[in-house]
């Protein structure tokens, strides 16, 4: 579905990632592990189009990402949920939701697909009125996620969705990530600095290190390899 | 008590017609970010727009104003894509520079077509006066205050309530994640360019009725639209709406009661105030 090749992206000569290349296929949950700074950002963003590749290709559904911009890009099906959850924080919780619906201009889909943020989130619904700025960390990642499933992706992409929050919500949200994709099928491709908790619910992982791809493979296995152990978890 | 009624009538008369154009600048600042110093004279244009059709056509600035909107919102577009767009990710001064060209090099193309005199409509379609309980209001100033909420209340609606409005808001909190939804930012910035300016074309065909039109014009105008801005709150429409009428009261209170000429004094008085107590505005969100 998405396949990255040899992908090497600079902020302002810098490089900050170089030759990456990974793949993600239909019904997947992939996660992509790695330190602060090691690029994982960077990778998201240039697959949503917010940064243009140096070399390298991004294709989705065989078609071609890179130098696109990302307007055009969500229209495609492949939403990006960006990190520190980037909401509208003057707008209400439905109105957050509406822009999100912003590819999708048919009234009716819309609506249905509203009803379907509201089932995964009940608490959106309790708060659709009420200002995003207002809502607490754990209701703004659920807004988040909600805004971007909006859009109808086919594979959605999150960016440290636990960030700041509490270990009880970050488990909350990443289960909730799991049963997106196991109940509804949505392919998801998930950045994240808990590492043990992203690998328990991934198929598949990428460990990210200063800009390189440095390891890859099943989410168990990289789970209680010695480079994941030692480097992220700490035993 | 007949005296301060009257005061305040015009006042809050005058500021409508304020706070619409003061509506354009805000959205203009809040969705593009850029500080349009040529706002003025973009009002400038409308009023001479309105005046030429009058006189080339005798047709009245009330029945023209449909098509003084149509071109402001199209000279807005235009100078969105070949005077702001070449600038809007270069330094903040060289953006400053480029609107504040654009409004010398507006009000000497007015000196140049239209010549440096004051013009008037001379016998516009309203005119005159009612009187109200002692009042005296100005019919023209009456259709202005009117015409000034109905299209303040145009561009509220599009803005809080259409998914336009939506996109521009989205747009004006967070370009980037705003463009991670769909809506590209440029799209946006044409719209704001084609209501800010359009807005102005409401406010200059209406003024026209019952101001002089020369080529400084703007000048009076668009000094007190930033502080009108200032007043309210960069970006926020609410905030605009009030200021306005509160920049008007002043005024009119000013110029009655002390002398009509330092009317204006207080209005600065009010803009420094803002400043240097309240940067942010009454309503203001930056």
């Amino acid at each position: 579905m998405l396949v990255v090749d040899k992908l090497s992206v600079s902020y302002d000569e810098a490089p900050a990632l170089r030759d990456v290349s990974l793949e993600v296929t239909q019904g997947e949950l992939v996660a992509i592990i790695g330190a602060n700074g090691a690029g994982k950002s960077t990778l998201l963003k240039a697959i949503a189009g917010l940064l243009h590749p140096d070399a390298g290709s991004i294709r989705f559904d065989g078609q071609e990402l890179a130098g696109r911009p990302p307007y055009e890009i969500v229209g495609m099906g492949l939403a990006l949920t960006p990190e520190g959850r980037r909401l509208f924080s003057r707008m209400s919780v439905y109105e957050n939701l509406l822009v999100g619906a912003t590819p999708n201009r048919d009234q009716e889909a819309r609506q249905a697909l509203m009803k379907e943020v509201f089932d995964l989130f009940p608490r959106l619904k309790e708060r659709q009125k009420q200002k995003a700025g207002t809502l607490s960390g754990g209701e703004q990642q659920m807004l988040a996620i909600g805004r971007s499933l909006m859009s109808q992706p086919r594979l959605l992409m999150l960016d440290e969705p636990s960030l700041g929050l509490m270990p009880l919500l970050v488990d909350q949200i990443l289960e909730t990530l799991q049963r997106l994709n196991q109940e509804r099928g949505m392919t998801i491709l998930l950045v994240e600095q808990n590492v043990r908790e992203a690998l328990e619910i991934a198929h598949r992982g990428y460990v990210l290190q200063s800009g390189r791809i440095v390891a890859a493979d099943d989410a168990n296995t990289l789970l209680h390899s010695d480079l994941v152990r030692r480097a992220y978890l700490g035993i | 008590m007949t005296d301060l009624m009257q005061v305040l009538a015009s006042g809050v008369l005058m500021g409508l017609v304020y706070a619409l154009i003061s509506l354009g600048l805000t959205l203009i600042w809040g969705v593009v970010e850029i500080v349009n110093f040529a706002h003025g004279d973009f009002l400038m244009l409308a009023m001479y727009l309105a005046f030429t059709i009058y006189a080339a056509f005798h047709l009245d600035p009330l029945i023209s104003l449909p098509l003084v909107v149509i071109a402001l919102a199209i000279f807005g577009v235009i100078i969105h894509k070949f005077v702001i767009r070449p600038v809007l990710k270069a330094p903040m001064l060289a953006q400053i520079f480029v609107t504040f060209g654009l409004m010398i090099f507006l009000r000497g193309m007015a000196q140049f077509i239209w010549g440096p005199d004051y013009k008037a409509i001379p016998d516009p379609l309203v005119s005159g006066s009612v009187q109200i309980g002692g009042v005296y209001l100005s019919l023209p100033q009456m259709v202005a205050g009117v015409g000034s909420v109905l299209g303040a209340a145009i561009i509220a609606w599009i803005v809080y309530r259409t998914e336009l409005g939506r996109g521009l808001r989205a747009v004006a909190e967070d370009r980037e994640a705003a463009s991670l939804m769909g809506i590209s930012p440029e799209k946006m910035y044409i719209a704001t360019w084609a209501l800010g300016a359009g807005s102005l074309g409401i406010a200059g065909a209406l003024l026209v009725n019952f101001f002089y039109v020369f080529p400084e014009v703007g000048g009076v105008f668009g000094l007190l639209a930033f502080v009108t801005v200032a007043l309210g709150g960069f970006g926020s429409v609410a905030g605009a709406f009030i200021a306005g009428i509160i920049i008007g009261l002043v005024q009119m209170s000013a110029g009655f009661f002390i002398d009509p000429a330092i009317k204006d004094i207080p209005v600065y008085l009010i803009y420094l105030l803002v400043v240097v107590l309240r940067p942010q505005g009454l309503l203001g969100e930056f």
